[in-house]
């Protein structure tokens, strides 16, 4: 089949103006006739499902949470990009979409990147109406700060919590239409299926969390907001919650999964401390300003770090990229981080730590000047490793973070599915092989505010209202049936290993092979071992309570964890078919004689898209090409 | 200082919200003082899971001290015993070896036990339900800096607004109020000029809504403040309630308490 993208043609910066424009209108009498299904409550959920209310639409929400605002966007830290130009330093839309396009790697839609761009300015607005708490200047206006890899102050934010505020903010509109009869909000809601007839989505099958009833929710479209899946490496700096299941589950009905491999590992997050670790905990970027990255020069050398002169100190980073140093991109920090852990440097109890100093900065600037930087992050770090940063450098180490992969979509935000829409971190599409700092919270809120208000109606309008499906349609019967069905199957091992101990084994070995660095041989080997744990998991797991119910946290947890054992395999063909490195896709056998990602344009600028055969079938690649015209492709370096 | 403890855990086990509860000892040996409390009850769950024993629920989700998920009481405080620290962000090495450590889940009307340590906290959306926004449809907002807003201001509505909703402050509270949060909300929204014109109307509404939850009224004892991990202060409480003082009396008089007070 072929992938159409559905793209508007013309000059870049009036195709969405002329999209808009041509899109055909639903009027407000017709548009509480039909139903539409969100599923997710972050930024993309909850900003989607209360603009389509303000529309007129019928909409229900569905959340696993017990309340809305816990979705995982309420720990984004560092802030939110927007072209908005207040410091009168030079920034545009275009800049912004450049910036954005050349951080991807040139592995993204530049119509996409350039529409997300155009409307980020309208998102501030938005929010500032709403009462978020943006910081501002003592003259009452906004204020901004630099992020990573840019050359503008584009960045708004609200002290380290910005994710938080711009989620109460959505979360506040979502209430009022609550408040309204417009949304019916459903927590406690595990989507667990999509139900779908001739090929198109209406509705999804949900498991009460409470008391375990498992039905369908029927609709016109289903929107699929439901966040990334960095978990499936076990450990990650994502909430424990966070899961593949709505997007795998709608793969395995027919949506393509695309660029399943591109993850993002960000490179200062505290340490694995030890067996019990249960996630890790993201150290702002910006201590790379001031901190100095390096690990002991001999192997094993146990001294304590104030121990170690500076003629046995290696500052790798400085040593290799003499001009950017401490500050190259993310996906370089990391992986050069790894490689001398690998090799036996690494400090701390496990070994796989490297030091991040601030000895010499606080001797520069001293301790008030570093206080007053980072004062926070200190404390933080000082809670949870127990040590003062202030007197001993820290420990840091890399960490699965963002996935820019998710569900296959077209400009409409539609997956390859009829009626299924994906937004948010859940989509693949603006973020190519790399992200850039502040611009996940840009994109969910620009899906949800002001792309899918518009680009749902053709879609809708073309199957007319009252096409709905009823609960009792054998397809809606039948997809609640087989999840029954599996929930009875999981309840029913008796094993011996508990949920986490496959998905910690399973994840563990996807870091490693699967994570910064990448190899033919290593992905196969993982593979195999990922197929052995699948088929281990289904005799030998163990989930009490058994009551199916009641409140059951472990089977929510195996319900999970299945399908991240099936994904995971996914990811690793995705990886071994993409032979070039780019971005966060590191391939050993395609680096430049210098160790650097070496892209391959004439041979994958492509977006890569699946198509599910079955468990354990080799899954189809569906080719979208990806084409240039605003930008020209350049190799990055950084030395 | 060693690197690993010992502690007698008697943590309330209750297997559905009608079901009867009761107390359960554990020992838990060994654990890394490097260990997050939560890591710590993640151990002894996989040992319970092993010994073919139903595991303590809890809820739990970032371990970051942001999403409020996490919260039960323990030793008679909520979230344990550091002061502005979810229990997640709690950690084993604030504890001697040989500690008895005794967890409960937060007890209050409003907030039905669904199992173990987990409570039910739906009733707090149900009071933002009621107003607790501003009224403003996407396409309406004018350009961000055409509001101004002082920094002072700013920085006091953020700290209202970074009330997580965890729920310790009704947990502490012994009428089992949820003051602390409301004022936040309403607070947060009463700071800023956008927030005006619904200001009196909101206040009104969600005060009422608390009540109808089932929550208690706030006698002023402020454990509520000592036990929020985000620091909220009680001085939202008394601004609250001279909102909706005047909110009641306007509505009293007859006006619409909207134009009486917007401004
Ligand atoms: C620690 C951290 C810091 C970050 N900092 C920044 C930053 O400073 N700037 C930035 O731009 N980005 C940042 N990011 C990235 C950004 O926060 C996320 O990419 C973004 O918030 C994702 O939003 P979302 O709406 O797509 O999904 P989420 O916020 O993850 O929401 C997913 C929703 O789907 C629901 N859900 C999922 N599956 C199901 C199911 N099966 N059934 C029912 N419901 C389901 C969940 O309950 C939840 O409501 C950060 C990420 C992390 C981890
Ligand atoms: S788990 Fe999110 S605040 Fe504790």
């Amino acid at each position: 089949m072929v992938l159409d993208s559905k793209t508007p043609t013309g000059p870049l910066e009036t195709r969405w103006t002329s999209h808009k424009g041509h899109i055909q209108l639903i009027g407000p009498i017709n548009k509480r006739k039909y139903h539409v299904i969100v599923v997710g409550t972050g930024l993309a959920g909850a900003s989607a499902a209360s603009t389509l209310a303000e529309l007129g639409y019928r909409v229900t929400v569905v959340t696993f949470h017990d309340s809305p605002r816990r979705a995982h966007s309420v720990a984004a830290q560092g802030g939110i990009n927007a072209a908005k130009n207040y410091q009168n330093d030079g920034d545009s839309v275009f800049r912004l979409f450049y910036d954005t396009i050349k951080g991807g790697d040139f592995r993204a839609r530049e119509s996409n990147v350039y529409r997300l761009a155009e409307v980020s300015a309208n998102i501030i607005d938005q929010a500032v109406a709403q009462g978020v708490p943006f910081a501002r200047e003592y003259g009452g206006t906004l204020a901004n700060r630099t992020f990573g890899g840019v050359l503008v102050s584009r960045t708004f934010y609200a002290r380290g919590q910005t994710g938080q505020q711009l989620l109460y903010g959505a979360v506040a509109g979502l209430m009022r239409q609550v408040d309204t009869g417009q949304v019916k909000l459903l927590p406690f809601k595990d989507m667990l299926d999509v139900i779908t007839v001739d090929g198109e989505a209406r509705g999804i099958v949900m498991r009460d969390l409470l008391d375990g009833k498992i039905e369908a929710l029927t609709g016109d479209a289903v929107v699929l907001a439901t966040g990334g899946y960095s978990n499936a490496f076990f450990l990650s700096t994502n909430a424990m919650k966070s899961n593949v299941t709505a997007t795998w589950r709608a793969h395995k009905k027919g949506a393509f999964f695309a660029n399943p491999c591109f993850t993002q590992i960000h490179p200062t997050c505290i340490p694995v401390h030890g067996d019990l670790q249960s996630k890790l905990t993201l150290m702002s970027e910006s201590l790379r300003n001031d901190g100095r990255v390096w690990v002991p020069r001999k192997k094993d050398d146990k001294r304590a770090p104030n121990d170690i002169p500076d003629a046995d100190r290696y500052y790798y980073l400085e040593e290799k990229y003499p001009t950017f140093g401490n500050m190259v991109p993310r996906d370089v920090a990391s992986r050069n981080a790894k490689y001398v852990c690998d090799q036996g440097m690494g400090v701390g109890a496990s070994g796989y730590a490297v030091y991040l100093d601030f000895r010499d900065a606080i001797a520069r600037l001293g301790r008030q000047a570093i206080s007053a930087k980072y004062g926070n992050l200190f404390e933080m770090y000082e809670k949870i490793a127990g040590e003062d940063p202030y007197k001993v450098p820290m420990r840091i180490y890399p960490a699965p973070h963002y996935t820019m992969g998710g569900l296959w979509v077209d400009y409409d935000l539609m997956s390859n599915m009829p009626g299924l829409f994906v937004l948010g971190e859940a989509n693949f599409s603006d973020h190519g092989a790399n992200r850039l700092g502040a611009s996940a919270l840009m994109q969910g809120l620009a899906d949800g505010y002001f792309v899918i208000p518009y680009t749902i109606g053709p879609y809708l309008s073309a199957r007319g209202p009252g096409k709905g499906i009823t609960n009792d349609h054998p397809e809606a019967k039948k997809a609640v049936q087989d999840a029954v069905d599996k929930t009875k199957r999981l309840l029913s091992l008796n094993g011996k290993r508990s949920v986490d101990s496959f998905h910690r084994a399973v994840g563990m070995k996807m870091l490693d092979k699967c994570g910064m660095s990448r190899s033919a041989a290593g992905l196969t080997e993982t593979i195999a071992f990922i197929r052995e744990q699948r088929a281990e998991f289904w005799e030998n797991v163990s989930i009490i309570p058994k009551d199916g119910d009641t409140a059951n946290q472990e089977l929510e947890k195996a319900h999970r964890v299945a399908d991240f054992l099936e994904f995971n395999e996914l990811m690793c063909q995705d990886a071994l078919a993409r032979n070039e490195s780019c971005g966060g896709h590191f391939r050993e056998e395609y680096q430049t004689p210098e160790g650097e990602a070496q892209r391959d344009d004439e041979n994958y600028c492509h977006v890569a898209a699946w198509e599910h055969r079955g468990v354990g079938e080799a899954p189809t690649l569906h080719k979208e090409p990806l084409t240039f015209e605003a930008v020209k492709l350049s190799q990055r370096s950084y030395k | 200082m060693s690197d690993t403890i010992n502690v007698t855990l008697e943590v309330w086990r209750q297997p559905g919200a009608k079901a009867q509860g009761r107390f359960e000892r554990y020992e838990m040996n060994g654990v890394s003082t490097h260990a997050s409390f939560l890591e710590m009850l993640d151990g002894l769950n996989e040992k319970l899971i092993n010994e073919g024993k139903e595991p303590i629920a809890f809820e739990h989700d970032c371990r970051e001290g942001i999403c409020g998920s996490c919260g039960f009481v323990i030793n008679g405080q909520a979230h344990g015993p550091d002061r502005g620290t979810t229990v997640c962000q709690l950690h084993m090495r604030r504890f001697k070896s040989g500690t008895h450590l005794v967890l409960e889940p937060w007890r209050a009307k409003a907030f039905p036990v669904v199992r173990d340590l987990m409570v039910d906290r739906t009733s707090f959306d149900k009071i933002q339900a009621a107003g607790g926004y501003n009224g403003v449809n996407v396409g309406n907002a004018p350009d961000a800096n055409a509001i101004l807003v002082g920094k002072e201001a700013a920085g006091e509505a953020f700290d209202a607004a970074a009330c997580i909703g965890c729920g310790a402050c009704v947990a502490a509270c012994k009428n089992a109020s949820a003051m602390l949060f409301t004022s936040a909300k309403v607070g947060h929204f009463a700071m800023l000029p956008q927030g005006q014109p619904e200001r009196y109307r909101r206040v009104a509404r969600m005060f009422d809504e608390m009540e109808a939850q089932g929550f208690g009224a706030c006698s002023w004892t402020q454990e509520c403040e000592a036990a929020c991990p985000k620091g909220i202060s009680v001085k939202w409480i008394s601004r609250g309630k001279r909102d909706y003082l005047k909110a009641k009396l306007v509505k009293d008089s007859g006006q619409s308490s909207d134009d009486g007070f917007a401004g």
